[in-house]
């Protein structure tokens, strides 16, 4: 793993959350939509912070493509949920909002399971099959 | 009563959708990247325009991407009709382990213990963080 990498692993977690919790509270001001009318969702996006949280969103999708092509999916979300804890201590440090002693117990399992699988290989390595590859997961670049 | 009834079942159809739709475009997603192979080594080699186009035609990304686009809409339609502390949380936590299986089934991942204690780790982290 070398500083790139991390740099992606970190966008991953950082804007997925943000981008989330920006989604929330525009729909919260958009208000209940319900399955008749289904193209008011379409709409939505008109919401500024729906909007912004949209655009965050997108950087998280470059981040994770990014990690995807180098690492195995059961290796990029656990390791990205970082961000989880991350939105938890900016909100009791800078936002000086009480956390509840379950939610630091939340705290302390993701960061134990993000250091689970930090200790490990970042993709499966496979042995070469020189004749023909029918795993499905090809590495040409046609 | 039955209003809030209504709200509940709506939640859990949208988490269901939202948990079923994002792992299976995840596993797509996954599987088209690493066909394309290290994005940033193949950019250095032969530029940004040419990794966009592969990952533009790469037929799992976009199938993966559909799903998202599933995966997001049930999302939007969740939140709106229950609270975030259930629906995200509860979305988030049931992929981990979701995604786990589906990794091993259809990827063919080396799902060991080590990577099998994150899943579940984060999952139960994810829903005791919501209280």
């Amino acid at each position: 793993m070398n500083s790139r990498k991390y740099l992606v692993l970190a966008g991953v977690s950082v804007f997925a959350p943000v981008g989330d919790s920006l989604l929330s509270y525009g729909m919260k001001q958009v208000g209940n939509i319900s399955l008749k009318n289904i193209p008011d969702l379409l709409l939505a996006i008109t919401n500024p912070w729906v909007g912004l949280g949209i655009i965050l969103l997108l950087g998280f999708f470059a981040s994770y493509m990014s990690a995807l092509s180098w690492a195995d999916l059961t290796y990029v979300l656990p390791a990205s949920s970082l961000g989880y804890v991350l939105l938890a201590l900016i909100a009791r440090f800078a936002l000086h909002e009480h956390i509840s002693l379950m939610r630091w117990l939340g705290i302390a399992l993701v960061s134990g399971g993000v250091g689970f699988v930090t200790s490990g290989p970042e993709v499966t390595r496979r042995p070469p099959k020189p004749h023909s590859d029918t795993s499905g997961v090809a590495t040409e670049h046609s | 009563m039955i209003k809030h009834t209504i709200s509940n079942l709506n939640g859990w159809l949208a988490i269901l959708a939202i948990v079923l739709s994002s792992s299976a475009g995840d596993v797509l997603l996954s599987r088209g990247m690493k066909q394309i192979g290290d994005v940033g080594k193949v950019r250095q080699k032969r530029g940004f325009v040419f990794v966009m186009l592969q990952v533009l035609r790469n037929r799992y990304f976009l199938m993966g991407v559909g799903c998202m686009a599933i995966s997001f809409y049930s999302l939007l339609f969740g939140l709106s009709w229950d609270d975030v502390s259930l629906v995200g949380p509860a979305a988030a936590s049931l992929s981990f382990v979701v995604n786990a299986f589906a990794a091993k089934m259809f990827l063919h991942e080396r799902v060991d213990h080590r990577r099998w204690a994150a899943a579940l780790f984060v999952a139960a982290g994810v829903v005791l963080m919501a209280f």
